[in-house]
C-alpha cells in the first residue's frame, strides 16, 4: 500500500508519480539540492538583469556604445568585443572539458576525470584573468562605479556589479572543481563506496556559470 | 557502500553519534539541537522587537511624556520592530526553528539530508543577528529608514542611521539570506528525497507542507532582497546611482544621478509579498494539524489543503505591486494586481472553510493549543477580510498609509502567525522538552493575548477611517482628527503594554515546565503523525532508534470507526487498524 495506485488516464496519475514514495526525483541529494540551489541562483542573476535594464531605461545620460568601449587594439584598428568573444568562447570550450570530466567519471577513470576538471578549471581561471585584465583596462580608461567618460553613469556600476557577481561565482567553481579533482585523484570518493556523481554536480554547477555568461553576454554586450 | 548519509541509514551506527557536551549542544549537527538554536535565538531578537514596539505606543499613546523618545529614535524603534518581527523572528522561527524539528520528524528521517550545512546556517544566522544588534551601537544608531527601506531616503541625511546603521541593515540582510539558503536547500531536499517508507507526499502532514512551500518561496524570493540590498549598499558606500535619481539634499547635490526610486520598491516586493506567505503558510499547515489533532477529526479535505497552499505560494509572486499603489504605475497594471490579490483570496477562504468543517462536530479538546488555534481563525479572518479592502485600488489610495494598513498586516501577519507559533511551542513542547506545562497558566497567557491584541488592533481599524497616518512621530494640530483619536491611541498603548507583559507568563511557564514540570507522556495528545511515535522522548540523535519507521497511512487517521482508539499512528499497519480517508483508497 505504499506504491500509489496508478491508473492510466487517472487525472491524479502524474501526482501520484511525483509524490511516490521516499523520492520524488531518482536523484542523489546532492544533485537535487545543487538543482534547487541553481533554481535560486538564476532568480539573482535575472534580478541583476533586470535591475540593469530597468537603470538603462530610466537614465537620462545617453549609454556607452559597448562596441566601442570593450574593443582592443591589437597595433591596428580596434576590433570590437574582441576580448568578450574569447572570454566567452573559453568558457564555453571549459563546458566541454567538463562535460568530459563527467562521463570521464562515471567510467571511473580517476587520471582522466582529474586532468579533465583541472582543465576545466584552468580555463575557468583564465576567463578570471581575462576579466581582470579588462577591468584594469577600464579603470585606467576612468570607468568607476559612479561615474564614466563614456555616458550614463550606471553603466559602470552594473558592468562592474554583474560581472564582478558572475568573476565570483566562476572563480568558486574554479575552487570548487580543484578540490574535487583533488579527491578524484586521491581515492577520496573510493574510500566512501566509489561513487563520483560529484563530478557532475560540480558539472551542472560550472554549466549554470557558463549558460549565466551567456545572458549577461547578450544582454549587456550585444545589447 | 562505505559511507551512508545520517538522514537514509536504515540502521543507526552508534559511533558517529556526538560525544562530547560541545558537539552534542554548541556545534551540533542534529536538527533537533539546530532547531532549539534557532528557536531561542529568535525569540530572544523577538524580544527587543517587542520592547522597541512598547516603546512606540509610549510616545504614540502619551506624546512628549518620555524624555528618552526623541524622532530619531522613533523612526529608529519603528524600522528595527518591523524588520526584526518580520525576517529574524517569523522567518527564522517558523522554517529554521520548526521547519528543523519538524521536518526530519514527520517525514520519518533521521536528519537534514545535509547536516553539517544544516549547522553551518544556524551560525550564519547567528551571525547576521549580531550584525543587526551592533548597528544599535554605531555612530548614528540604528537605520529609521522604516522596515521598506525606501530610496532616496533610507540612504540620503535627515533620515537616522544613515551613517552606519543602514549598511549594517543592508550587510546583515545579506548574511540572514546566505543562512537561509543553506538552511531551505537541506528543508527541500530533505521533503523531496529523504522521506520514509510509504511516506508518500500526500501522506504528509499539513505542516510539512506549508514549512516545504513557504522555504520554497523564499528560495525564489529572497533572491530579490538580495539583490536590491547589493544595489543600495552600492549607492551607499559607492555613489552608485541604481535606486538614486538626481536630487538635492539640504541645497546640495549629492551627485547622484538617473537612477530609479521604483525599481527598489519592485524588487523589495517582489521579495516583500512572498515573505507575506513564507511566514503564513508554515502557520497555515501548523494550524491544520493542531485543529485535526485536538479536534480529534481528519482534517477537512487534505488534498484541497495541500492545492490551497500550492496555489497561494504560486500566487504570492504575481500580486506584488500592490504594495504599490500610491507609487504610481499605468492603471492596468493597478487592475492586474489588484485581480490577481483578490484571486489569492479564493485559496485562502479555502483554508478557512476547511478548518471551520475541521472543527464542526469535531470531539473538541479545549486544551491550550487548540485555544490558540481556534483564536488564530479569528485574528486571521480579520485580518485577511481588511486584505480584501486593501486589495482594491480605490479603496486602497485612501487607506494607504494609514493605521487601518497597521491594523491590517498586524491582524494577518503579525498576531495570526504570533498565535500559532505559540500554539505550536505548546503542542509540541512535550516531545522538544519531555516535560509538561502548566495548563492554567498556558491558558491565561492564551486569553490575555488573544483579548489583549483585538483591544490593540480593532480601534486600529477606525483610527485608519478616521485619515490617521502611520509612522509618524506626533500628529500636531490636526485638523481632521477629532480629539478622541488620542485617547483611543492612548487605549491601544495600555492594551499594547498589558499584551506585552502577558508573554511573561509564557515564560514563567516555561521555565516551571523546566524545572518542576511533569514528566510528559511520548503522546499527550493521542496524535497519529510520526514524531510523536518515537522511540525516546525527546527524540535521540537519529531520532527512530534501530530502525526506520514505515509509514502505512495519511496522518490524519482521528476517530476511524470500527476502531477502539480514537486516532491510529501513522506507522501502524492496515492489517492492525482500518484505513481512514487515505487519498489512496478513494479511487
Amino acid at each position: 500500500m505504499s506504491e500509489a495506485v496508478v491508473e492510466a488516464g487517472d487525472a491524479n496519475t502524474i501526482v501520484n508519480d511525483f509524490s511516490r514514495d521516499k523520492q520524488v526525483f531518482g536523484v542523489p541529494w546532492g544533485k537535487a539540492m545543487m538543482w534547487i540551489f541553481l533554481l535560486s541562483d538564476t532568480f539573482i542573476f535575472s534580478c541583476f538583469l533586470v535591475g540593469y535594464m530597468s537603470v538603462r531605461i530610466s537614465t537620462t545620460d545617453p549609454w556607452p556604445l559597448p562596441s566601442e568601449v570593450f574593443a582592443l587594439s591589437f597595433g591596428g584598428d580596434p576590433i570590437p568585443l574582441i576580448l568578450i568573444a574569447i572570454m566567452t568562447f573559453i568558457l564555453i570550450t571549459s563546458s566541454g572539458t567538463m562535460a568530459m570530466a563527467v562521463n570521464m567519471g562515471y567510467r571511473k577513470d580517476r587520471k582522466k576525470t582529474f586532468w579533465l576538471m583541472v582543465a576545466t578549471a584552468a580555463l575557468g581561471a583564465s576567463f578570471v584573468g581575462m576579466q581582470a585584465f579588462e577591468w584594469t583596462k577600464l579603470i585606467m580608461e576612468g570607468v568607476r562605479p559612479w561615474g564614466n567618460p563614456f555616458g550614463a553613469a550606471q553603466f559602470g556600476s552594473s558592468f562592474f556589479m554583474i560581472t564582478g557577481f558572475h568573476g565570483l561565482h566562476v572563480s568558486a567553481g574554479v575552487i570548487y572543481l580543484l578540490v574535487v579533482a583533488n579527491r578524484v585523484r586521491n581515492g577520496f570518493y573510493e574510500r566512501r563506496g566509489g561513487n563520483y556523481e560529484i563530478v557532475e554536480i560540480t558539472g551542472l554547477y560550472w554549466h549554470f556559470v557558463d549558460l549565466v555568461w551567456v545572458f549577461i553576454f547578450a544582454f549587456f554586450y550585444l545589447w | 557502500m562505505g559511507y551512508v548519509a545520517i538522514a537514509d541509514r536504515d540502521h543507526e551506527i552508534e559511533h558517529h553519534d556526538p560525544q562530547t557536551f560541545i558537539s552534542k549542544y554548541v556545534w551540533s549537527q542534529d536538527h533537533k539541537v539546530i532547531a532549539i538554536q534557532y528557536g531561542c535565538t529568535a525569540i530572544f531578537v523577538g524580544l527587543i522587537a517587542l520592547c522597541l514596539s512598547a516603546m512606540m505606543r509610549l510616545q504614540l499613546g502619551f506624546p512628549d511624556s518620555f524624555s528618552f523618545i526623541n524622532p530619531e529614535n522613533y523612526y529608529q524603534f519603528v524600522t528595527m520592530h518591523g524588520m526584526i518581527m518580520v525576517i529574524y523572528l517569523l522567518t527564522a522561527l517558523f522554517l529554521g526553528g520548526f521547519g528543523n524539528y519538524l521536518i526530519p520528524l514527520m517525514v520519518g528521517s533521521r536528519d537534514m539530508v545535509f547536516p553539517y550545512l544544516n549547522m553551518l546556517s544556524y551560525w550564519v544566522y547567528l551571525l547576521s543577528v549580531i550584525i543587526l544588534l551592533i548597528s544599535f551601537f554605531v555612530p548614528g544608531g540604528a537605520t529609521g529608514a522604516g522596515w521598506t527601506l525606501y530610496p532616496p531616503q533610507a540612504i540620503m541625511a535627515g533620515t537616522p542611521g544613515t551613517e552606519w546603521g543602514i549598511i549594517l541593515m543592508l550587510a546583515s540582510l545579506g548574511v540572514f539570506i546566505v543562512a537561509f539558503t543553506m538552511g531551505g536547500l537541506n528543508y527541500i531536499t530533505t521533503v523531496l528525497q529523504a522521506r520514509c517508507r510509504g511516506m508518500t507526499l500526500m501522506r504528509m502532514p499539513l505542516s510539512v507542507w506549508g514549512i516545504f512551500i513557504a522555504t520554497i518561496l523564499g528560495l525564489l524570493a529572497f533572491p530579490a532582497l538580495l539583490v536590491s540590498a547589493i544595489m543600495m549598499l552600492f549607492d551607499k558606500t559607492l555613489h552608485t546611482s541604481f535606486f538614486m535619481p538626481a536630487i538635492s539634499s539640504a541645497g546640495m547635490d549629492p551627485g547622484y544621478t538617473g537612477g530609479s526610486p521604483i525599481l527598489f520598491q519592485h524588487l523589495f516586493w517582489f521579495f516583500g509579498h512572498p515573505e507575506v506567505y513564507i511566514v503564513a503558510l508554515p502557520a497555515f499547515g501548523i494550524v491544520s494539524d493542531l485543529l485535526s489533532t485536538h479536534a480529534r477529526k481528519n482534517i477537512f479535505g487534505y488534498r484541497m489543503m495541500v492545492w490551497a497552499i500550492i496555489a497561494i505560494g504560486g500566487l504570492s509572486f504575481i500580486v506584488w505591486a500592490h504594495h504599490m499603489y500610491v507609487s504610481g504605475m499605468n492603471p492596468y497594471f493597478g487592475f492586474f494586481f489588484a485581480t490577481t490579490t483578490l484571486i489569492i483570496a479564493v485559496p485562502t477562504a479555502i483554508k478557512v472553510y476547511n478548518w471551520v468543517l475541521t472543527l464542526w462536530e469535531g470531539n473538541i479538546h479545549l486544551r491550550v493549543p487548540m485555544l490558540f488555534s481556534i483564536g488564530f481563525i479569528f485574528t486571521f479572518l480579520h485580518g485577511g477580510l481588511t486584505g480584501l479592502f486593501l486589495g482594491n485600488v480605490t479603496i486602497d489610495l485612501p487607506l494607504s498609509d494609514t493605521y487601518f494598513v497597521v491594523a491590517h498586516f498586524h491582524m494577518v501577519m503579525g498576531v495570526s502567525p504570533i498565535l500559532v507559533v505559540f500554539g505550536a511551542i505548546y503542542h509540541w513542547w512535550p516531545k522538544i522538552t519531555g516535560k509538561m506545562y502548566n495548563e492554567t497558566l498556558g491558558k491565561w497567557h492564551f486569553w490575555m493575548t488573544f483579548l489583549g491584541t483585538y483591544a490593540i488592533y480593532l480601534p486600529m481599524h477606525y483610527l485608519g477611517f478616521q485619515g490617521v497616518p502611520r509612522r509618524y512621530f506626533a500628529m500636531g494640530n490636526t485638523d481632521f482628527l477629532p480629539a478622541s483619536a488620542q485617547d483611543l491611541n492612548a487605549a491601544i498603548t495600555v492594551s499594547a503594554l498589558f499584551v506585552a507583559a502577558a508573554q511573561i507568563l509564557f515564560f514563567v511557564n516555561v521555565i516551571w515546565s523546566l524545572k518542576k514540570g511533569p514528566k510528559a507522556d511520548p503522546n499527550p495528545w493521542d496524535a497519529t503523525s510520526l514524531e510523536w511515535q518515537t522511540p525516546d522522548t525527546p527524540p535521540k540523535h537519529g531520532n527512530w532508534g534501530h530502525d526506520l519507521p514505515t509509514c502505512h497511512r495519511w496522518a490524519y487517521d482521528y476517530s476511524v470507526p470500527g476502531y477502539a482508539d480514537d486516532f491510529i499512528p501513522q506507522n501502524v499497519p492496515p492489517d492492525i487498524a482500518p484505513v481512514g480517508r487515505d487519498h489512496e483508497e478513494d479511487h
